[in-house]
């Protein structure tokens, strides 16, 4: 998009919707959409207070757990599909079904299971990441190109070499993707447990703000919860295309 | 739409000499890299040029200027004497990667260029029909591109530049996506299709095989700027049959003149 | 061979998977983990007194309206963030950020401004399913082939042409993509809603059935509901793998 000659950045129209909540919240045109300064205003003043800390480092430590456990998880399984095809046949029709089932679903068996705390947050945080990162392990080691193995093959590499020289690097394309859209998946994993049980981190946070009818408090959460979530997919993707730079020669 | 554009075309044509299309002093700059410059050169009607250059020498790129897809930067393309601003119907384009719709059948494909200058669907569907025998694709009709081979295809795409009834025929490396037999079937039907129909053809290619076995005219095209180097004219091959054209000394010779001159420009 | 490899396998791995929650049942794990035999039959009691399908119409319901609503603003609004450089310019930013986010964090806000009936579920259903049918919709039809538009030009199409003929045909297997993954959120959506906002239909029976410690008709609920997503979205794959098989062989050279 270029306007008067100048290429404007790709994200730089926020700005302008900013404005335009600023006007709408300034003409009292609604209750519930207090100007965008005001909740800036309001963020600034709750960034510090114990609540907040406390239900950003709750989330935290669930996000990090969660992710960690479908990472440590998912990828070995994954390339173990890709290279197995008994593990594969077994493995992929329940993989396939809870990719896209509505996991949401699963909370209240979780919450009678492991109790209304941190332990099903993390375990939905995991079964909302796990299942994107085993398929893309496995379409990874599932794509390297026959004549890579084969060269492999014949310049004599041991299992080991292969897989750490080769395999690996050949299929970090796919795995870096997945873990991608696992963590997108993730973020909203755990803020689904936390509204779903309500007692921890943002979750219980929403509860006291809703109930008090504090909507500068509200946005001003939204605003980092989304802004976090944000940054991070920003962030995992400018990695992902540092490395998959090869990824379309292969 | 133009709806008498044949007959304005057709009385251009008494005006103007041989040259059915003819580039003057045309350059395209993208940014600042100078994909040509100051291009001249005439393509004799009813007659086959090819455009025979390495890659990056600009030839697909002075063939979608031709055609109006890309506008040059200076210079201008004059097609029967009339200049180009745009696409028009005295030209057809044949696309090196087929460029059929892959969800249309076979007929939908061959008609669709008629299809968009408004043609009946009735009228439209037994002009194809026509042109789908004459490539030899009959009983293929209701089949789909993915369905049928890289020559066939293309074949396709032949019909459809066919049944819109233009003069001029640019094709861009047509060939280059089939096997090698098909290929040289195909260069035989050209040269049917050259000595047949009473068009202007514009080839673009890579192969100078190739562009000596079928062309009347032969461009060469050298990159950083392009540039024509040289145009050369075999003159006995026509006469020739087509299954001798590959023996006959004035081929060989043409052919290893061009690689002298080109070899140079390969990395 | 009566049967096939991957059927048996696939019959295999359902028992594996059945038969290690019947056992885990048995032992059992947790006083609330039923066998899979006693979610089953609480599974076929709720269908016999029809409580499931009543349940269904309650849930059904939002999730349709809203994917509906999804479906023809987000095609619409992607056709002209994909076809104008100033809408994506302004639109896109909105939607990148909603598809990253979390956007259940929003669902106490619609309560309080929309209160706790359909309207706030249908919401749910509409920003949770919307993002990726708009950014589906936008990439396909921006990355439309350029040698089709091209070859559409060459042979004198209008503006419109290429766009009806060339540029949509073209685009249809990735929106559809976009309405399957907007359906498998959607589906999400409209269960976090009936757990979060009011129980009715199916978060009624999975709330209700643990108020009462009634573990049996919990599990079955969710395995139902489950399922159903499960089924519809292979339909839709299937219809989309139908009617699409050509378009996306079609681009693939021999």
């Amino acid at each position: 998009m270029t306007a008067f000659g100048i290429r404007l950045p790709g994200m730089s129209s926020l700005i302008l919707w900013g404005l335009f909540w600023e006007i709408i919240g300034r003409s009292g045109y609604t209750f519930f959409l207090p100007p965008l300064s005001e909740v800036i205003a309001t963020f600034f003043s709750i960034v510090d207070t114990p609540a907040f800390q406390k239900a950003l480092s709750e989330t935290a430590q669930a996000f990090l757990a969660g992710v960690f456990s479908a990472v440590v998880i998912g990828i070995p399984t994954g390339i173990l599909m890709g290279k197995n095809r008994l593990v594969d046949e077994l493995l992929l029709p329940w993989v396939n079904i809870f990719l896209s089932a509505p996991l949401t679903a699963l909370v209240p068996v979780l919450m009678v299971l492991f109790g209304f705390g941190m332990k099903s947050i993390i375990i939905t945080t995991a079964l909302f990441a796990v299942w994107i990162i085993i398929l893309n392990a496995r379409a990874g080691v599932m794509q390297i190109n026959r004549s890579l193995t084969d060269m492999a093959n014949s310049f004599g590499a041991t299992p080991w070499a292969a897989f750490s020289k080769i395999y690996f690097w050949a299929a970090l394309p796919e795995i870096l993707g997945g873990v991608r859209i696992g963590v997108i998946r993730a973020v909203k994993g755990v803020i689904i447990g936390q509204l779903l049980i309500s007692i921890v981190g943002f979750g219980a946070l929403f509860e006291l703000y809703s109930a008090n009818f504090l909507m500068g408090h509200f946005w001003a959460v939204l605003i980092v919860l989304f802004a976090l979530a944000f940054v991070l997919s920003e962030g995992l993707a400018a990695l992902e295309r540092r490395v998959s730079y090869y990824a379309a020669q292969r | 739409m133009d709806t008498h554009p044949i007959d304005m075309t057709r009385s251009a044509t008494n005006a103007s000499a041989a040259a059915a299309v003819s580039v003057r002093g045309v350059s395209k700059n993208y940014g600042q890299v100078e994909a040509l410059r100051d291009l001249s050169l005439d393509f004799p009607r009813g007659q086959l040029t090819s455009l025979l250059g390495p890659s990056g020498c600009g030839k697909t790129t002075l063939l979608k200027i031709i055609a109006g897809l890309l506008q040059p930067t200076e210079g201008e393309v004059e097609v029967n004497g009339k200049p180009v601003t745009g696409p028009g119907p005295d030209r057809a384009f044949v696309f090196q990667d087929f460029a059929l719709l892959p969800w249309a059948t076979v007929l939908r494909n061959v008609a669709f260029g008629l299809e968009l200058r408004g043609v009946r669907i009735s009228e439209r569907e037994a002009i194809a029909e026509q042109y789908i025998r004459n490539v030899g694709l009959a009983g293929f009709e209701k089949s789909y591109p993915h369905e049928l081979s890289g020559g066939m295809r293309q074949r396709v795409g032949l019909a459809r530049a066919l049944a819109v009834d233009s003069e001029v025929l640019l094709m861009d490396e047509p060939f280059s996506a089939v096997d090698e037999q098909t290929r040289r079937k195909f260069q035989e039907d050209l040269l049917g299709l050259v000595a047949g129909e009473n068009k202007t053809f514009l080839f673009v290619t890579h192969s100078i095989e190739e562009a000596v076995y079928v062309s009347d005219q032969i461009a060469i095209l050298l990159p950083r700027p392009s540039r024509v180097s040289e145009v050369i004219r075999p003159s006995g091959l026509r006469t020739r049959n087509v299954s001798d054209i590959r023996r006959d000394p004035e081929y060989l010779d043409i052919v290893d003149r061009i690689w002298a001159s080109l070899r140079s420009y390969v990395e | 061979m009566p049967m096939s490899r991957s059927l048996v396998l696939k019959l295999l791995s359902g028992v594996i998977v059945f038969g290690a929650w019947e056992v885990a049942g048995r032992i059992p794990v947790s006083y609330a983990f039923p066998t899979f035999f006693e979610s089953m039959a609480a599974l076929v009691d709720m269908t016999v007194s029809g409580w499931i399908f009543e349940a269904y119409v309650e849930t059904l319901r939002p999730l349709i309206i809203g994917l509906l609503i999804s479906a023809f603003i987000g095609i619409a609004l992607g056709l002209w963030v994909g076809l104008s450089n100033w809408f994506d310019w302004l639109v896109s930013p909105i939607f990148i950020v909603m598809q990253a986010a979390p956007l259940a964090a929003l669902i106490p806000l619609l309560v309080m401004v929309y209160g706790i009936g359909l309207t706030s579920k249908v919401f749910v259903v509409c920003i949770m399913a919307m993002p990726v049918i708009v950014l589906n919709t936008a990439g396909a039809v921006r990355n439309a082939p350029t040698n089709l538009k091209e070859m559409g030009y060459s042979f004198l199409g209008t503006e419109q042409d290429i766009i009806l003929k060339v540029i949509i045909p073209s685009a249809s297997p990735i929106i559809f993509a976009g309405l399957r993954l907007g359906t498998s959120a959607g589906f999400i959506g409209a269960i976090l809603s009936e757990l979060k906002i009011t129980p009715t239909g199916i978060g009624d029976i999975i709330t209700y059935s643990r108020s009462i410690a009634d573990y049996p008709s919990m599990y079955a609920a969710i395995f139902s509901i489950m399922v159903l997503a499960v089924l519809f979205l292979n339909f839709l794959e299937r219809t989309e793998r139908y009617f699409f098989a050509g378009n996306v062989r079609g681009y693939a050279s021999d």
